[in-house]
């Protein structure tokens, strides 16, 4: 049975079972954190603890050993390469129902997973489900950080060669290698500028920091105070 | 799945989440293995502030272990190598292979399979 109308039919269809066939070959071509992840995980405090969610293989659980992190894809074939990765703990979850408690956790990131959502309801859902996880910030404490990356529609200088004003939705293929090549299409959703902040601030959050870095929007956000409405 | 982990996690029910009966969620026909890990003590005194000590204790109890004391180990007790280890041999070497994770409010179970807890929802509970 095939599914043509976004939402969560599609994306089983269109995100998750693709990743469940690539996985070991999307893993092997994902093994370095990008630099603005680096830098904001090798910026915590030793003994925080945070989530990553979407953690594919796992590749930035690498960053920080100081810190605890409870990982989660929706991926099982992913979450259990994602395990190996000391002292960390990966379990299965979806982005919009994740098991994580309330308001609990010092940071969490988000990398390159919000665009595989297909409708503008479910992309801000699912940021404020990670939202929902971390501490909020009160004159005691400082609130939870996030730090969440969606793929870029302006990136014209990419192999793809998209820019402003083109589709946003789209299935990009991916051509798994090896004895009998494969081709797969996963959904994505390409952000424009300043879409994800938007998001964000509809999802209960307020943007810290945000840019662009290789074909990608980012931001850095935390939950809204009383002060912040 | 390491024990610390469920000290992190609770149901994926919406509705379950601001129910104290759903943390910590229960473990059910666990079967569990050692996997040896370095010991950090400095790891295990910055975690140890995050950790609640209650949850803790249930789920320590609810796997069979002897009983944790009653309240969380401060200050002196940080200096006790034995006590870190302790700590560390629970909360990261030990894992649950197989079992279930049952919510005290809802009464649903998540599966553990090969050291993967899976919080997937059926269509029905999402």
């Amino acid at each position: 049975m095939t599914s043509q109308q976004p939402g969560e039919a599609y994306e089983q269809q269109n995100v998750h079972e693709v990743y469940q066939q690539i996985a070991q070959h999307f893993s092997a071509t994902r093994y370095k954190p990008w630099p603005i992840v680096e830098r904001f995980l090798t910026s915590l405090t030793p003994g925080a603890v945070g989530i990553d969610v979407g953690c594919g293989n796992g590749k930035n659980l690498m960053v920080n050993r100081d810190v605890f992190i409870i990982a989660s894809d929706r991926s099982e074939n992913l979450a259990r390469i994602a395990l190996q990765h000391q002292p960390h703990s990966t379990v299965v979850a979806d982005i919009l129902d994740l098991p994580h408690r309330d308001a609990s956790f010092d940071f969490a990131i988000s990398i390159a997973v919000v665009h595989h959502l297909s409708t503008p309801a479910r992309r801000v859902q699912a940021v404020a489900e990670i939202m929902r996880t971390v501490k909020r910030g009160s004159e005691m404490q400082e609130g939870g950080k996030i730090l969440i990356y969606a793929w870029a529609l302006e990136q014209k200088n990419s192999r793809r060669g998209w820019d402003k004003g083109d589709e946003q939705d789209r299935m990009v293929p991916w051509v798994r290698k090896g004895d009998q090549p494969q081709t797969f299409h996963r959904y994505y959703h390409l952000y424009a500028e300043g879409e994800l902040e938007r998001d964000i601030d509809n999802a209960g959050g307020r943007v810290l920091e945000s840019g662009y870095e290789k074909d990608n929007w980012w931001a850095i956000a935390t939950p809204k105070t009383a002060h912040d409405v | 799945m390491k024990v610390i982990t469920a000290n992190f996690v609770t149901c994926a029910v919406k509705d379950c989440k601001t129910s104290p009966a759903s943390f910590p969620l229960h473990f059910q026909d666990a079967e569990l293995e050692q996997q040896e890990l370095d010991f950090q003590p400095e790891f295990i005194r910055n975690i140890l502030p995050r950790i609640d000590w209650q949850a803790l204790r249930t789920i320590s109890n609810e796997l069979g272990f002897p009983s944790l004391p009653d309240s969380k180990p401060e200050e002196e007790a940080l200096n006790n190598e034995q006590t870190l280890k302790d700590l560390h041999r629970l909360l990261l070497e030990t894992h649950v292979t197989e079992g279930k994770l049952t919510c005290g409010n809802c009464g649903h179970s998540y599966m553990i399979k090969e050291g993967i807890a899976n919080f997937l929802l059926p269509s029905h509970l999402v």
